[in-house]
């Protein structure tokens, strides 16, 4: 299972890889081959030469945004699992995310283990919206 | 910028830190920044506001705090890029989760790092900066909030 990590914040992507990689972290049984991008653009070059199957998009990005990530990459490759991690906490954004694509919403500040629930439950689920 | 946009900083500040430390933050009472007031700490981030409001959210902490609370996140580096790449998500998050009352009109912008105590930052000029204490085991930090209203009729429940 190969995994994007998407955020401007060096601190949040080693956060992000250190809960999935942890010992009870969503990895489990599953072998995840994780690549990080620190902008949207960057994240949009590592989507066609990664090919990711889950991907943690950030908003508040330099470069390109991440809903217009959102919006790319579902258009490119629909199966695509993107959760949304993100600090902006109106209704309206998460709402727009799901509308684009995006299968997940997860809000900053997170814990660990509120991480893992959301990749647990996105490698089952449909499309959703949650805060 | 109104006494309930200041409760909406004060109380998303002490959430932020109920939820990233174990121990909360004691938030004192917010002030008025003097133009000689020095409130700055070795890292701090600041945050562009635009939209419904128009200026600024800073966080600045010093470099121990920084570091305590970076280990906080279960992260073994504390070099100084890791520190002020920290400090800017605190900014962004505080201001982006504020977004919650303040609604979709609250444009944030990507955090702009400082290392260094930036004392000589310099605030917008017509509008009033409001600095809020910030305490946390014994270290003293501030949110400094420089908002001036646009229009106040687009907030979104």
């Amino acid at each position: 299972m190969k995994l994007l990590i998407v955020d401007d914040a060096n601190v949040i992507r080693r956060q992000i890889k250190r809960t999935i990689e942890g010992t009870d972290g969503a990895a489990g049984d599953i072998d995840y081959v994780i690549d990080t991008a620190a902008n949207g653009l960057e994240a949009m070059q590592k989507f066609d030469t990664f090919d990711p199957d889950i991907v943690t998009m950030d908003i508040t990005m330099p470069e390109m945004d991440g809903l217009s990530c959102v919006l790319q990459m579902i258009k490119r490759k629909p199966t695509t699992k993107i959760l949304v991690i993100s600090a902006l906490a109106d209704r309206p954004t998460a709402v727009e995310a799901v509308r684009l694509g995006a299968r997940g919403f997860l809000l900053k500040p997170f814990s660990p283990e509120a991480l893992n629930e959301e990749l647990t439950e996105l490698l089952k689920e449909p499309r959703r919206a949650r805060r | 910028m109104t006494e309930e946009d200041m409760k909406i900083f004060v109380t998303g500040t002490s959430h932020y830190f109920a939820q990233v430390a174990d121990s909360t933050a004691e938030i004192a009472t917010p002030f008025e920044k003097d133009p000689h007031d020095h409130v700055m700490f070795d890292f701090s981030a600041v945050i562009g506001i635009t939209g419904s409001q128009r200026g600024c959210v800073y966080f600045t902490a010093p470099r121990a705090m920084v570091a305590e609370l970076v280990g906080r996140l279960g992260e073994p580096e504390t070099d100084d890029d890791i520190l002020a790449d920290y400090v800017g998500e605190i900014a962004n998050t505080i201001s982006g989760n504020a977004r919650e009352q303040l609604g979709s009109g609250f444009m944030i912008s990507v955090p702009v790092v400082f290392r260094g105590r930036a004392d000589d930052v310099r605030f917008p000029r017509d509008t009033p900066a409001f600095v809020i204490p910030v305490h946390w085991k014994g270290y003293r930090s501030a949110l400094i909030i420089c908002l001036k209203d646009e229009e106040r009729n687009i907030r979104v429940a």
